[in-house]
């Protein structure tokens, strides 16, 4: 396991090599060493970021000094308590791991779908059977970023994997559902974005007076379901 | 009791010392691109270090009190007037509520802190007052004032009420911090860096272009990153990365070798090459790079840094001891 400075403020843990040939497994293993590292509370450390292979470990270097580190060894001081944290790694990804199944409505009727088409054509496929197929497979959320609670999805049917757009819109409405390259994703805010829209949830996935603020971390897994135009109206009320 | 913004000029935020915490849901970390600025400023006028003040970007800001209030701003070389009468960078000084506060454009750098006694009492969200752009919370309304805004001025604290006494006569605090610290663009400057993950994936004639030539900052900067123009740094492999966590003083490497220096804003992961990350006390340097300034890079090694950094702390710890005998 390779853990590197990021900055002087923080450590990346490399808990995977690589995350293609085994996502669920690198996953559970990165959710899994981001619950141990929270629980072991080290000294210094302000906060976790998973992503993918890696899991970052943000720090306060004066206080792992205060807490005993010499200041040319802040890094491999807390490298090493972070190593005995996670020694037995192989059990990491045994550990329980609480991650919730959330149901996602999208509406996919054309005003929101705005690539439908386009995937449709992309993939072969009537834009219902498109709908169909993307509303039967489960997902799981393989990191949180780009905008505060947008989740990178894994899991959809590789026949709708479909390239990013040559020109990326300059503005793609909140709640939009994307397919990028081989994820798909949700946008959380109005934001700018090359992904092929499909359709459009009426969920909020960022609201920062709640805490947690995003309605889906990583590890999570989702469902959609495809919902009308009415029920996408009431819901939003 | 309120700041009554009269003009907002080109980017003002309210910003404290930033988030922390939700990193894994994509917030940025954000704050003041400066804390060590706006930590001084606040101890300058008895504030608590952690408490919010403005931002100002490339000046035009101009703003009074409805009461009795002390500020003190660092950052670029800012010409500031209360009224008539002209506060440098690193004093305190007494503002009557007639009297306006007025920032005008910099001549090096192009950011300034100002702190007001009492703090900016805008709501926290997600623990922090600072203004999140991007995604529109935080900091006053979640997003930059507007000509007329009223914002919202804490209680003054006890120190500050014996420091505005002390003030009445000279209004123009006598002391001041480190001029380095109060002035902190510098034409030119040489930002250090320690090495990032990726420093390997590129050749040593690439590398000795990042630690010896001259870069010039592109138009195309904002909070979230300066953007770099200059010799260009391709990584010597084409290597696909999943995105994992990136932070402020991260260098990442696109593929069109223009790297890019990460601020405050920016986002929580990134899947670009990381070649080096600026090291903690420089920032307040980056913080002041605008278009068309020239700058350089060195490294260092991260005990250095870290170094630094204590230093640094225990200096201001120093300084806020000293402080104490204004406030008695």
């Amino acid at each position: 396991m390779e853990i590197t400075p990021l900055g002087d403020s923080a450590l990346i843990v490399r808990v995977r090599e690589s995350f293609a040939e085994a996502p669920e497994e690198a996953l559970n293993a990165v959710i899994g060493t981001q619950y141990r590292l929270e629980n072991a509370q080290l000294a210094g450390v302000i906060e976790l970021a998973p992503a993918y292979t890696t899991v970052a470990v943000f720090f306060d270097p004066t206080r792992v000094v205060s807490a005993g580190a010499k200041p040319n060894g802040v890094f491999d001081w807390l490298a090493e308590r972070i190593r005995y944290e996670l020694r037995n790694a192989n059990e990491i990804c045994r550990d329980r791991i609480e991650t919730s199944l959330v149901e996602v409505p999208v509406c996919y009727e054309t005003e929101f779908a705005l690539d439908l088409d386009e995937v449709a054509r992309h993939a072969g496929l009537h834009w219902k059977e498109v709908v169909d197929l993307y509303c039967s497979a489960e997902y799981r959320v393989h990191c949180v970023g780009f905008t505060p609670g947008f989740p990178f999805l894994g899991g959809l049917p590789g026949k709708l994997a479909t390239p990013r757009r040559d020109i990326p819109r300059k503005e793609v409405p909140a709640g939009s559902v994307g397919i990028g390259g081989a994820q798909t994703g949700i946008y959380p805010l109005k934001s700018p974005g090359g992904w092929n829209v499909i359709g459009r949830t009426p969920l909020r996935l960022f609201d920062p007076r709640k805490n947690p603020p995003a309605l889906l971390r990583a590890g999570d897994r989702v469902r959609f379901r495809a919902i009308t135009r009415d029920e996408f109206e009431k819901s939003r009320r | 009791m309120n700041a009554v913004v009269s003009r907002a000029g080109f980017l003002t935020t309210v910003q404290d010392l930033g988030r922390s915490g939700f990193r894994q849901f994509g917030v940025s970390s954000g704050g003041a691109l400066d804390l060590h600025a706006l930590r001084v400023a606040n101890l300058l006028v008895g504030n608590q270090p952690s408490l919010a003040g403005i931002e100002i970007t490339f000046g035009g800001l101009r703003l009074y009190f409805e009461d009795d209030r002390v500020i003190a701003w660092c950052g670029g070389e800012f010409d500031v007037r209360v009224g008539s009468t002209s506060v440098p960078a690193g004093h305190a000084c007494l503002v009557f509520p007639d009297k306006e506060v007025k920032f005008d454009p910099p001549k090096i750098g192009c950011r300034g802190w100002l702190a007001i006694s009492g703090g900016i009492d805008v709501p926290f969200v997600l623990g922090s007052r600072s203004t999140d752009l991007r995604a529109n919370f935080g900091g006053f309304r979640g997003r930059t004032l507007r000509d007329g805004d009223l914002v919202p001025l804490g209680k003054i604290s006890k120190a500050t009420k014996i420091l505005t006494e002390k003030l009445r006569e000279e209004k123009i605090a006598r002391w001041s911090p480190p001029h380095g610290w109060s002035n902190s663009a510098k034409p030119e400057p040489v930002l250090r860096f320690i090495r990032g993950h990726d420093w390997n994936r590129f050749s040593s004639s690439t590398l000795q272009r990042l630690t010896s030539e001259t870069f010039a900052v592109s138009p195309d900067s904002d909070r979230m990153g300066v953007r770099l123009d200059g010799p260009e740094l391709h990584a010597s492999e084409n290597v696909n990365f999943w995105s994992e966590a990136v932070a402020p003083g991260t260098i990442q490497v696109p593929p069109s070798g223009k790297p890019i220096l990460l601020l405050g804003d920016c986002q929580t992961i990134g899947g670009y090459p990381k070649i080096a990350h600026v090291i903690t006390v420089d920032l307040p340097l980056a913080a002041q790079l605008r278009a068309a300034d020239q700058v350089r890079f060195r490294e260092v090694w991260p005990g250095d840094a870290h170094q630094f950094m204590l230093e640094r702390e225990h200096n201001l710890e120093q300084f806020r001891r000293g402080l104490e005998v204004h406030f008695k």
